[in-house]
């Protein structure tokens, strides 16, 4: 297997972006990134793209040759493969992406993220969501995903002493951090009280608990880490891409309070990487609710399981602590257009280890981590990302 | 949801119609082609072996739902509940027949046979396992369902019966 680059990134801002369809914002996100790694169309081999759900959120199915199309290069007549995995679907399309580089099977791929989810009516948009649940065993019973994070949330304040305003704090930060990007979805601050008090959606998670539902695209473009310096003066190496699966529905797995694929996908990241999470000064990770976050500091290995709370209530994760999370504003503040997360989170780090985030900056920052979850944890994506220097 | 969707599991949803290894005795539901507990996994297919739940529980974790699955809309707020049954599954299910600030982790429950939504205002009605509390001096919450076991068998014999013609 070769070292694989990244060389481009590119995205669309997020949010209700009522006058774009779904073809213009994949187009935006995948030309941006071309045009930085000065890529002409003539170099792609293959095009990855994650959706969860294009057929309920807009009833077009077939949409990798869509965006191919739409992007001038059906004429090429380029391998164009849509990816789905829930809301990591966007991680794992760069997972099959990156697999098709290092095994040279391609030279450069684009790799794009996009969920196009407000032409649809917020319940609609919920009902959609939850079919990353089990629909047969859970959502029939009137569970929904908040809802299951949720059961998850009060059985790890049983098991193991969390308190509300514990997992309350992420999503005060990722607005923090939202306020800074011009591309998120919310830029106001708020509160821990206005956490603790946001109407309730299944309790003890309110409605500030949990992300929203957002139009938004993004991409990247890898190619083989030999010629990188070719195309871009600041290549990001790719030191691992992990995938891990578990069971579908929540009622199946050994331990509710622990995503089980986070711990195995995080430990083989590591592991292939020759690191260990205390070299990482700053993480993307899945804030689809603030519970799902917390617990994914102790799934990947920066803290003890039930030592995440006091981690976030010390301030040793923060912005400019011992480690900065979500500097993008995470879901919760960038918002969640479910194909689009696990590629904005890479772009998130490109910028953070290319010293290009501006004033969310994270000094010194060099080893760089993303989660990306489906579902309540079937599937989980953890992406190492290292300048290359 | 088809009529015919839904119907396929009622032996499942309205008889807790699990099944268990022969090998290693561990009990699934709903029922599972092949044994995951198993080393050898492969092995154990075609010989899980139809095992029905006593319908008892505990409560692992609740949340109180404000806003509502599809269909459960006309039910917020309601209490839904991972159940974990003396025979080993966990079941997701809501939890009816008392009063919110009663539910706690540790509670005993029994499942119930219960209405769980209708498919729209022309559409089936739904079917299925809710849980209440487990009273011990026979509250009417004791007993698992309103419908007899014998009507329950005759009912499965009859879906049996259907599904080979």
């Amino acid at each position: 297997m070769r070292e694989v680059a990244i060389l481009g990134i590119g995205q669309t801002k997020f949010g209700e972006l009522w006058d774009r369809s779904f073809r213009e914002i994949g187009i935006e996100a995948g030309f941006a990134a071309l045009q930085e790694a000065k890529l002409s169309s003539q170099d792609i081999g293959a095009l990855y793209l994650g959706n969860m759900a294009s057929g309920s959120f807009i009833e077009q199915e077939h949409i990798a040759p869509l965006i191919l199309d739409y992007a001038g290069l059906a004429g090429h007549h380029l391998p164009a493969i849509r990816v789905e995995a829930g809301g990591a679907s966007g991680a794992v399309a760069l997972h099959q992406a990156y697999l098709a580089v290092a095994s040279g099977a391609h030279d450069f791929v684009v790799v794009g993220g996009a969920e196009k989810m407000t032409d649809v009516p917020e319940d609609v948009q919920t009902d959609i969501a939850n079919a990353s649940a089990d629909q047969e065993w859970e959502t029939v019973f009137g569970a929904t995903l908040p809802s299951l994070w949720a059961l998850v949330a009060r059985r790890h304040m049983h098991d193991h002493g969390t308190r509300r305003e514990d997992f309350a704090r992420i999503p005060v930060m990722a607005h923090e951090m939202g306020s800074k990007n011009p591309l998120a979805h919310f830029r106001n601050k708020i509160t821990l009280d206005q956490v603790l008090e946001g109407s309730p959606v299944a309790d003890p998670l309110g409605v500030m608990d949990c992300a929203p539902a957002s139009d938004g695209a993004a991409a990247v473009v890898l190619g083989p880490l030999e010629v990188a310096r070719k195309y871009t003066d600041t290549p990001v190496r790719i030191a691992a891409s992990q995938v891990a699966c578990d069971t579908l529905a929540l009622q199946h797995r050994k331990d509710v309070t622990t995503v089980e694929a986070t711990v195995v996908a995080a430990k083989a990241a590591f592991q292939r990487a020759k690191k260990s999470p205390k070299d990482v000064q700053v993480a993307e990770i899945h804030d689809a609710y603030s519970i799902s976050a917390l617990m994914a500091l102790e799934d990947l290995g920066f803290y003890a399981k039930g030592a995440a709370a006091k981690g976030l209530s010390d301030g040793e994760v923060a912005f400019g602590g011992k480690l900065s999370i979500n500097t993008s504003g995470g879901l919760k503040a960038q918002g969640q257009p479910f194909g689009a997360v696990g590629v904005a989170q890479v772009a998130e780090i490109v910028r953070q280890l290319r010293g290009d985030a501006k004033d969310r900056q994270v000094s010194g920052a060099k080893l760089g981590l993303t989660h990306n979850l489906g579902g309540t944890g079937a599937t989980s994506v953890v992406h190492l990302l290292e300048r290359a220097n | 949801m088809t009529v015919a969707r839904f119907w396929r599991e009622t032996p499942r949803r309205y008889n807790l119609g699990g099944n268990r290894c022969s090998a290693c005795t561990t009990v699934y539901f709903p029922p599972r082609a092949v044994c995951p507990t198993c080393q050898k996994h492969r092995q154990s297919l075609g010989k899980m072996e139809p095992f029905t739940l006593s319908g008892d529980g505990e409560v692992f974790s609740f949340t109180l739902v404000h806003e509502a699955a599809e269909g459960f809309e006309m039910q917020v707020p309601y209490v839904l509940a991972l159940i974990k049954t003396p025979e080993g599954p966990l079941l997701t299910g809501q939890i009816v027949d008392i009063s919110l600030e009663e539910v706690h982790i540790g509670m005993r429950v029994r499942a119930a046979f219960r209405k769980l939504r209708e498919d729209g205002r022309a559409g089936v009605i739904h079917y299925g396992y809710k849980f209440s509390p487990a009273r011990e001096n026979g509250g009417r919450e004791a007993v698992a369902s309103p419908v007899s076991q014998e009507a329950l068998a005759r009912a499965a014999a009859r879906a049996q019966g259907t599904a080979r013609t």
